[in-house]
């Protein structure tokens, strides 16, 4: 089912019906603004210029001037003006075409519905009919306007086009699709770039929302890979991509060391944009991988990086063949699509190992693969190691081994027979070929069918060769030789890969642990710095960049200073997003090798790395992996980056809040005592009174305490809060709070309620001062007049509470978290009663600065409002000796 | 006649010395007037006031430096009235060798208060009375005995030794660290808390109502005070 270069009958019968037709090519938009005509317009030009006769046979331009322009240079077939209820409409005139005969025509609106009384109904009749004239047409069409999807786009836009065009026109035509982001789109629109008909404005303002864009640019861009590529079809299982709408795609493309591995990324990244879908590159490690040149592994390990800069997740899994391991990982990954590339082998190769994409095509199930074109591939230096004999001591060994079972045969020639001494030398042959390769193995097998023609077979002392008996001996001992030394050599190679790789993925694991450890920016880099260093055992720097180029920002050890040719490579290695310095290809003088850490638009940093003995930094079968490490670095860079400007612009925000907040209550707060005091003191020059006094003493302190209030605020808003925990006595923060506090409370009794054995607390007493000032203030602001306000500690289990209760209405219910934000005034308080809203968000900063909590509620005994802070266990001091003081 | 005692003012804003010159004029008490740290330093050698009221924000020099000075070189009880009310800046200046400290905005009458209260103890200074009276509470500062209501009240030598310390200085506020260097002469590291619960023990013996506490009062983060009632 899934053969391929399998010539397509069907193709041949549809190629044949073409002959002589005009072909179509539709400009596939996914809605309108994405700017089809324009490129239609565009690639007519092309064409024109490249010598095709193009004609105009209808175009839109809906007045836009950069499309108008494009028009302008081509010829254009007037329009036939038909009559239809009064309006004068202009359609294309195809008789005209027809009789003009062009090359091309280009024709807008594939979907559009000719006006009554026309030749055909509908335009693409008329394309069809000017296509059998042998006349070639671009034109467009929106996504929605296709037959087949009519409902898709229908049932989640609530946007019905009756204006349709049969699938078939589309699945004989060349397809490209016009494609911008759904933002640009929406951004088009919003600047009045899109043509939208007056009529359908409202239901289009819907139909382009994002959600919308995204879904209706899906199904182009899936509906021209439907007929897009024949090639690729050839290889896509029907039903890959005529399945399930809902996206669950999920690309991988496999990677190798060859040069052609970079557009196969490339290709890959296409497709997974075109599906919307996660993608992944994998490089199969075969058996084969460790003989891969340092040039291969750097340029596989280049490849890797670009996927993942592209934004594919990378992976490097061993298997004993690369169809094998590809499948492993498909169904793993459940992966939908498959990318390869054609194989760049000879021959000779594939006959002998059958090529990778037949026997991946034959046994992968229902997934698609895409095999794209290899570039030549680079000629590959005979392996030096092909030249390889293998260790000295393990000949030596083997023919100790053959000498010692000639031995033993010699004592045992009375008791076995001929047969099976020759099974004896197996012995050696099998050992030497399992644990020092196939060329020993050979040797040990030739010794051995040498020892045992010359003193086991008739005529002893002899070599005979002519003896058919000694011929299978030898083809059995070579035999065996060969396919023992080949099943041990993979078997080590696959140990070696399977623990390699194991190594490899816990570092990696273990490196990212680290980073999601680390729970501020300044940390991951110092993270980065130190594992780096650890795992290379180099030292590390890492810069970052800033307006005067880069700079150190964590190094391992910490002190590392660089000179002149090592910033020039880091300021190098960061303006290029290119590794620099030594063991690069740029500014190599330098000791230290520098590394960029990239997401896909920015360098976030530079690492640099460089060995205590100004050796190489690293060595470049470990380059993957540092490059992995380093990609790993940048996902948690990045991330924290961009956690930090969050919070920082939460924080700003908040802080404007407040601000503006202030300057209103400020204005408010300040100027009503201000007006009183100035305006009281005028009056008192011509008639002094007891009462004017008053008023003058009341709204001096009011303005003090509202002045106080707000240095306090500002302290705590600078994170400029001075703390001076120190053993305090609760009795007396309560009597100088009260003894403060005694114009606020005027005329209501303190009813303080404290147990005489209540331990000493590790606070602030300044703190707690401020606190209970502004808790006494609130109580006496709020309470029903004359009432008395009571302040009550408690100690209980794992804490002391300190309650200020008033007697007054409560606190609303539901606003009791609300009373400690800034400037929130209890809803419905009369404006008469003055505050500025700060006491109580001053309560609540002071009490966390000091590790307190501090809760409102509404409370029945006494009734009225009570406000407790809460001083946890450990500022409890519970253990003082009488001892240590007597 | 009795001699009128003289006060030195310092401080730049020239609406608080007016206000200080007013309610000190009031009491008959003569006063002179500084308006930098260099003029404080001339006034004192020429005038030598009995007491200085010092503000610490002077336009030329940081009032703090100032307070070695003006004890080295004069005699003088030093106030400190200023608008800076960090406790660490309180505690620097009291051990510094500053007699007492009022923040401002202060009442007039406050003032006064620690003005009389000044004056009271250069009297003893100057070879005034051992016994100290506070509420009902009688100290005997030779015979180490204290009273209250004429019966004798028993205190632990610590206990004894905070209140000593407060009694020589009645009125005054007297650091965490003055007391307990006194206390505990021999520790380096001082423990407030070990201070405090002496002074709650001591409370206990000596105040009516150890709830709301009289005779020992309490300064925030500073120290304590011996109140004598009536100031």
């Amino acid at each position: 089912m899934n053969e391929p270069h399998r010539p397509d009958p069907e193709a041949f019968l549809r190629a044949a019906a073409q002959e002589g037709r005009g072909r179509l090519k539709v400009f596939l938009g996914a809605a309108p603004g994405v700017g089809k005509t324009w490129e239609m317009l565009t690639e007519g030009r092309q064409r024109r210029e490249a010598g095709v006769d193009v004609v105009v046979g209808v175009v839109e331009t809906h007045g836009r001037r950069e499309t108008e322009a494009l028009v302008h240079g081509h010829e254009i077939i007037p329009r036939r003006t038909v009559d239809h209820q009064g309006h004068s409409l202009g359609e294309m005139d195809i008789d005209a075409i027809l009789a003009r005969h062009p090359q091309l025509v280009l024709v807008d609106e594939l979907a559009h519905s000719n006006a009554p009384g026309s030749r055909h109904p509908k335009r693409y009749q008329d394309v069809e009919e000017l296509l059998a004239a042998g006349i070639h047409v671009y034109s467009t069409i929106n996504i929605q306007h296709v037959e087949s999807l009519n409902d898709v786009v229908a049932s989640f836009t609530r946007v019905r086009v009756r204006e349709t065009v049969p699938d078939s026109i589309l699945e004989h035509a060349e397809i490209e699709v016009v494609d911008i982001p759904p933002d640009e789109l929406i951004e088009r629109l919003k600047d009045g770039k899109v043509y939208i008909p007056q009529e359908a404005s409202r239901a289009l303002n819907h139909f382009f929302s994002k959600s919308n864009l995204t879904a209706l640019r899906e199904l182009a861009l899936r509906r021209a890979a439907q007929a897009v590529d024949a090639q690729m079809l050839d290889y896509v299982r029907a039903h890959a991509l005529a399945g399930s709408f809902v996206a669950g795609e999920r690309v991988i493309v496999a990677v190798s060391e060859q040069p052609s591995a970079a557009g196969l990324v490339r290709s890959a990244k296409r497709l997974a944009d075109a599906l919307r879908a996660p993608w992944t590159a994998v490089h199969i490690e075969t058996p084969r991988g460790p003989q891969l040149s340092d040039e291969d592994r750097q340029r596989l390990a280049d490849t890797l990086a670009l996927a993942s800069r592209l934004g594919a997740d990378t992976a490097s899994i061993p298997a004993s063949s690369v169809a094998d391991g590809l499948r492993r990982f498909a169904a793993d990954a459940r992966a939908t699509q498959i990318v390869i590339g054609k194989s760049a082998r000879s021959w000779w190769f594939e006959l002998r190992h059958g090529s990778v994409v037949d026997r991946l095509v034959r046994d992968i199930g229902p997934v698609a693969v895409h095999v794209m074109p290899g570039e030549d591939s680079v000629p590959r230096p005979h392996d030096a190691s092909s030249g390889h004999w293998g260790d000295p001591i393990g000949y030596v060994w083997s023919m100790l081994a053959v000498i010692g079972m000639t031995l033993l045969g010699r004592l045992m020639l009375e008791a076995i027979d001929l047969g099976n001494i020759a099974l004896l030398y197996l012995v050696p042959v099998m050992f030497a070929a399992a644990s020092h390769g196939l060329r020993t193995g050979l040797a040990t097998g030739l010794a051995s069918s040498l020892a045992y023609n010359f003193f086991f077979l008739p005529p002893t002392g002899t070599l005979t060769v002519s003896n058919p008996e000694n011929v299978i001996s030898i083809l059995v001992f070579l035999g065996v030789a060969v396919v023992t030394s080949q099943f041990a050599a993979r078997m080590h190679a696959q140990s070696a890969l399977a623990e390699a790789s194991a190594r490899q993925n816990a570092t990696l694991a273990g490196f990212s642990r680290q980073m999601t450890a680390s729970p501020s920016l300044e940390e991951i880099r110092h993270a980065i710095c130190a594992e780096i260093a650890r795992l290379f055992d180099v030292r590390t720097v890492l810069m970052i960049p800033s307006d005067e180029g880069p700079q150190l920002r964590a190094a391992y050890p910490p002190e590392d200073r660089l000179d002149e040719i090592e910033r020039a490579a880091a300021r190098w290695a960061m303006e290029h997003g290119e590794p620099a310095g030594r063991g690069s290809s740029t500014l190599t003088a330098s000791d230290w090798l520098f590394l960029p850490v990239t997401t896909k638009d920015a360098v976030l940093a530079v690492i640099g790395l460089a060995r205590e003995d100004a050796g190489e930094p690293v060595r470049t079968d470990r380059m993957p992996l540092l490059r992995s490490l380093i990609d790993q670095a940048a996902i948690a860079l990045d991330r924290m980056a961009l956690e930090e400007a969050m919070i920082e612009a939460g924080q700003i925000r908040e802080r404007d809040r407040l601000r503006s907040a202030l300057l209103s209550s400020v204005s408010h707060d300040l100027r009503t005592p201000l007006t009183t005091i100035i305006s009281a003191t005028r009056e008192m020059r011509t008639h002094p009174s007891p009462e004017l006094i008053d008023t003058l003493d009341g709204e001096a302190q009011r303005l003090s305490r509202f002045v106080a209030n707000l240095l306090d605020m500002a302290r705590v808003e600078a994170g400029a809060l001075p703390m001076r925990a120190e053993a305090t006595d609760l009795f007396d923060a309560v009597a100088s709070a009260a003894h403060d506090s005694r114009s606020a409370l005027a005329e209501r009794p303190l009813d303080v309620q404290i147990p005489p054995d209540i331990p000493l607390v590790r606070v602030d007493p300044v703190l707690l001062h401020h606190i209970l000032i502004n808790l006494l203030d609130n109580a006496g602001r709020y309470g029903d007049p004359g009432t008395p306000v009571t302040v009550r500690s408690l100690r209980e289990p794992d804490a002391i509470s300190l309650s200020v209760i008033d007697r007054g209405p409560g606190i609303p219910a539901g606003m009791e978290a609300r009373v400690f934000d800034t400037f929130t005034r209890l809803e419905g308080s009369d404006r008469s009663k003055t505050g500025t809203g700060l006491g109580l968000a001053i309560v609540k900063a002071f009490a966390q600065a000091m590790g307190l909590s501090v809760s409102a509620r509404t409370v029945a005994d006494p009734p009225g409002a009570c406000f407790t802070l809460h001083i946890p266990q450990s500022l409890i001091l519970t253990d003082i000796m009488e001892k240590d003081i007597a | 006649m009795k001699p009128r005692h003289s006060l030195l003012i310092v401080d730049d804003e020239p609406q608080i010395r007016r206000l200080i010159q007013a309610a000190l004029a009031r009491a008959d008490y003569a006063t002179i007037e500084a308006q930098t740290a260099r003029e404080a330093l001339d006034k004192l050698r020429s005038e030598r006031p009995d007491i200085t009221l010092l503000d610490l924000g002077l336009p030329d020099r940081d009032g703090l430096e100032l307070v070695p000075i003006i004890k080295k070189e004069s005699d003088t009880t030093l106030i400190i009235v200023s608008a800076r009310d960090a406790t660490d800046e309180k505690v620097a200046a009291l051990d510094l060798g500053a007699d007492d400290y009022l923040t401002k905005p202060f009442d007039t009458d406050e003032l006064l208060a620690r003005v009389r209260v000044a004056l009271r103890n250069r009297m003893t200074r100057d070879g005034g009375a051992m016994k100290v009276t506070a509420g009902d509470l009688a100290i005997d500062l030779v015979a180490h005995i204290v009273t209250r209501n004429g019966a004798e009240v028993h205190l632990t030598p610590k206990e004894y030794g905070v209140l000593e310390q407060l009694a020589r200085f009645p009125g005054r506020v007297i650091t965490h660290k003055q007391i307990m260097d006194h206390v505990w002469p021999n520790e380096h590291a001082h423990h407030v808390e070990y201070l405090r619960v002496l002074v709650r023990g001591l409370r206990q013996k000596l105040e009516a109502d150890p709830q709301r506490p009289q005779i020992i009062s309490n300064e925030l983060g500073i120290g304590y005070r011996l109140k004598q009632g009536n100031d």
